[in-house]
């Protein structure tokens, strides 16, 4: 009987939810989520009104992604439940989800490589079908990243494997904009400025602002706590699973996020170390001129310095790193390397990680010269190396021989850190790595690029974050594969760098 | 550029090798011999294309096309309506194999390769020696002489037409060649990766009739060994024609166009090189490498 009567009091409860919240457009309530016996999300109340931006932030692992997944129906809570506009929604799924209007932009890619840009806004609209639909998907398409970014250089017909990961990233928030036949209310973006350029991250953010001031919703996640600040009307911070601080943006500034976020101090202590106690430039590790150069400027790295390659993304800096790379084992003309190198990937999925392979498989296969016992590798070595990178770098796991997949996004990432440091190389080449890691994570590895730096090493950083530029002692930068300009760290300002990358001349 | 052209290139390369070392070839009889067994393999190679196209491989498909040909060659000549319903049962059998390597997440390499010696069982069965007759109807189809283009040609340019709509121009196509581009995309998006599986996998059992059908249309009576040789020929003819293992990238324009290229230097050219027959295996397949080579050295050098 007890039962029966508490199904006879949901209905009430659901009614009386719906007056008081009206506006909502999701309304998650005690959700919970288990992954074995890993607790993701542990009872998390969260909403999102109409015309409102809320920006959620919090470390990898924190269970962000986990709670949008459930917004947007790839993920079933194990407990609580889901309302929208109010109605309880009983069995939510993505065609549910979309009926309702509510789209999301993932953090990992989520376009097909093989298919055009307009085949791959096919697949998101059912409706995009029958005779001219290619039209219409090109069109559709088209006008929208017109609308976002004005000025981009995609074609509807370019198959997306071709376009660089900045394009593929504007294709795909571009596609979450698009109208058919299903409303748009929401749109949960996660992480979606961490391939793009400063100007088009400012486009797309333009974009939002406007999409809000339209009367719709957007659920902002970003590591770029400014981006947050500066475009969010209220704040949730998230924690091992739970909400630990949630209120209007303005209540917020950058140290409180930090400190509810549980990270690490402020970004001062940096620029006061580089400041103090750096010792005389030591011997030339790297001299080199990217091939479209026509005046006299190169790239000179010394030991123990740690030179910053600035500028939009995609203008020859990648392209250096990786000639300086391949300079290193065989002669290039206008590239002199004296010391082993290794290089960081940017892009961790293709270029980075052997998907098979363990953590600490991962972390040995730069150093298998030291790794050798006659002609196998030696398991004991392999184990030490990483357990000695496991307690220096700090990679969350319980054993580093679990796949390379069971660790988080940013612990992947300090793992291609540790094979970088962990080898012989004198030099590391670092492809803009820290792309969408959390803060946490990127202040740790901070310190011990400098730490590595005082011993001698020398570091080629590529970053499109302006911020990470302080902890650099020299920067170039770079437009059209040339390089532009040559600062020294007390030079540095965003105004210079963003005047260099936009100036006609140096 | 360069890259997507080299089926087309390869192909012409075979034959003006021909045109050199036999003009008369070139000629309506010359492609109607030359180009006769083209169908078979077309039809196969395209029905291996559709599997590709979902990331998985189908290594029965050579003795399944030699179980289509003894059911054609017995039933569908003596009890027509029986044999119709077993080739429509047979292309259910390979929509059930893509649920079940589905939904059980099986390689298909050993599903398939486990059915390639059901089918090869079955055949042997229905057929135990060579034996059996074609279909009158299915004689005369394939004995069909048009004016000025030879049967062959106009055949392989409707399978390459036909297929290149379906697959490549039409909403549903983009979804099934998605599925081997980024099926968590597409899971994402709400489609169903079941569907698109059984799909891809009917298909192919469609082709592979088809393809049964025409071999025995052309050789008039059947063998339960018939079609053994077509497995890695269609594999090589889908590769051969631009397509990839993985990652959805597939031409049926393109798997058409390899099919003709290693029909024609499968036998026909290595006749004229007067390369004794005991080796023309072995030269077909030095002819493969090296196409493959170059295809990865062009496409290397455009990257």
């Amino acid at each position: 009987m007890p039962e029966a009567s508490a199904d006879i009091i949901r209905p009430d409860g659901a009614e009386k939810h719906f007056g008081a919240v009206s506006m909502d457009i999701i309304r998650l309530d005690g959700a919970e989520k288990h992954f074995g016996a890993v607790r993701a999300l542990a009872g998390v109340d969260f909403s999102v009104r109409a015309g409102e931006c809320v920006g959620l932030v919090g470390h990898n692992g924190a269970g962000k992604s986990t709670l949008m997944h459930m917004v947007a129906g790839t993920l079933t809570p194990d407990g609580g439940q889901i309302a929208v506009r109010g109605g309880v929604e009983a069995s939510y799924s993505v065609p549910r989800a979309q009926q309702l209007g509510i789209r999301c932009v993932f953090q990992e890619l989520s376009l097909c490589p093989n298919l055009s840009v307009a085949e791959n806004t096919r697949i998101n609209h059912a409706s995009l079908h029958g005779f001219g639909w290619r039209r219409k998907a090109a069109d559709l398409i088209a006008a929208k990243l017109d609308e976002i970014f004005p000025g981009h250089s995609i074609s509807a017909s370019d198959i997306v494997g071709d376009l660089s990961i900045t394009s593929r990233q504007m294709v795909e928030v571009a596609r979450a904009f698009t109208v058919t036949q299903e409303p748009l209310e929401l749109v949960i973006l996660d992480e979606p400025t961490s391939s793009l350029d400063a100007q088009t991250a400012g486009q797309l953010l333009a974009f939002v602002r406007r999409f809000i001031a339209a009367g719709k919703s957007c659920i902002l996640i970003s590591h770029v706590l400014g981006e947050v600040l500066g475009n969010a009307d209220r704040i949730v911070v998230m924690r091992d699973g739970k909400v630990v601080a949630a209120g209007q943006a303005d209540q917020f500034d950058r140290d409180r996020l930090v400190t509810a976020m549980g990270g690490a101090e402020a970004r001062e202590k940096a620029a006061a170390e580089i400041a103090s106690g750096k010792p005389g430039p030591g011997p030339l590790r790297v001299r080199a001129r990217p091939p479209r150069q026509q005046d006299g400027n190169e790239l000179v790295a010394r030991a123990g310095e740690i030179i910053g390659l600035a500028g939009l993304a995609g203008h020859g800096q990648t392209d250096l790193l990786l000639a300086i790379f391949a300079a290193a084992s065989r002669a290039k003309t206008g590239i002199e390397v004296t010391a082993p190198v290794a290089l960081v990937a940017g892009d961790r999925q293709s270029d980075g990680i052997f998907p098979q392979w363990s953590i600490a498989e991962n972390i040995g296969i730069r150093s298998l010269a030291r790794l050798r016992n006659g002609l196998l590798i030696s398991p004991q070595r392999e184990a030490e190396l990483a357990e000695l990178w496991q307690r220096k770098i700090g990679i969350r796991t319980p054993d580093m021989n679990n796949n390379i997949f069971s660790l988080s996004g940013g612990n992947q990432q300090k793992a291609l850190f540790a094979r970088a440091l962990g080898s012989d190389a004198k030099i590391v080449l670092m492809d803009d790595p820290m792309r969408g890691v959390d803060i946490g994570t990127k202040l740790e590895v901070y310190d011990l690029v400098r730490e590595e730096a005082r011993h001698g090493r020398t570091f080629l950083w590529y970053t499109t974050e302006t911020e990470e530029l302080d902890n650099c002692d020299h920067i170039y930068v770079f437009k059209n594969g040339r390089i532009v300009a040559n600062l020294r760290r007390d030079e540095l300002t965003e105004e210079k760098i963003i005047q260099s990358s936009f100036g006609d001349a140096a | 550029m360069l890259r997507s052209l080299l089926p087309a290139l390869s192909l012409a390369l075979v034959l003006i090798a021909i045109a050199w070392l036999n003009p008369r070839a070139i000629s309506y009889f010359g492609f109607s011999l030359m180009l006769n067994l083209a169908i078979p393999i077309a039809l196969a190679t395209i029905a291996q294309m559709f599997v590709i196209a979902g990331n998985e491989l189908d290594l029965s498909i050579g003795t399944f096309v030699g179980f289509v040909g003894c059911v054609t060659a017995t039933w569908l000549k003596d009890a027509p309506l029986l044999g119709v319903v077993i080739l429509l049962g047979s292309i259910g059998v390979y929509a059930l194999l893509g649920a079940l390597i589905h939904l059980r997440n099986l390689p298909s390499i050993v599903v398939t390769l486990g059915m390639s010696f059901v089918w090869q069982g079955l055949a042997i069965l229905i057929l135990p020696k060579p034996g059996g007759k074609a279909p009158d109807w299915l004689l005369a189809l394939m004995a069909f002489k048009p004016p000025f283009i030879p049967f062959p040609i106009i055949a392989a340019l409707l399978i390459a037409a036909v297929v290149h709509f379906g697959l490549m121009r039409t909403s549903y196509g983009v979804i099934l060649r998605g599925s081997g581009g980024n099926s968590a995309a597409l899971k994402r998006a709400g489609w169903s990766l079941l569907r698109t599986k059984i799909a891809l996998f009917a298909l192919t059992g469609l082709f592979g009739v088809l393809s049964g059908m025409a071999l025995i249309g052309i050789t008039t009576s059947a063998d339960a060994n018939i079609g053994n040789g077509y497995t890695l020929l269609s594999i090589a003819g889908v590769i051969l024609g631009g397509g990839e293992f993985v990652g959805g990238r597939v031409s049926p324009i393109g798997a058409v166009i390899g099919a003709l290229t290693l029909a024609l230097a499968a036998s026909p050219l290595l006749t004229f090189m007067h390369i004794p027959p005991d080796w023309q295996v072995a030269a077909n397949g030095a002819i493969l490498i090296i196409v493959l080579a170059a295809r990865v050295l062009i496409s290397r050098r455009e990257r």
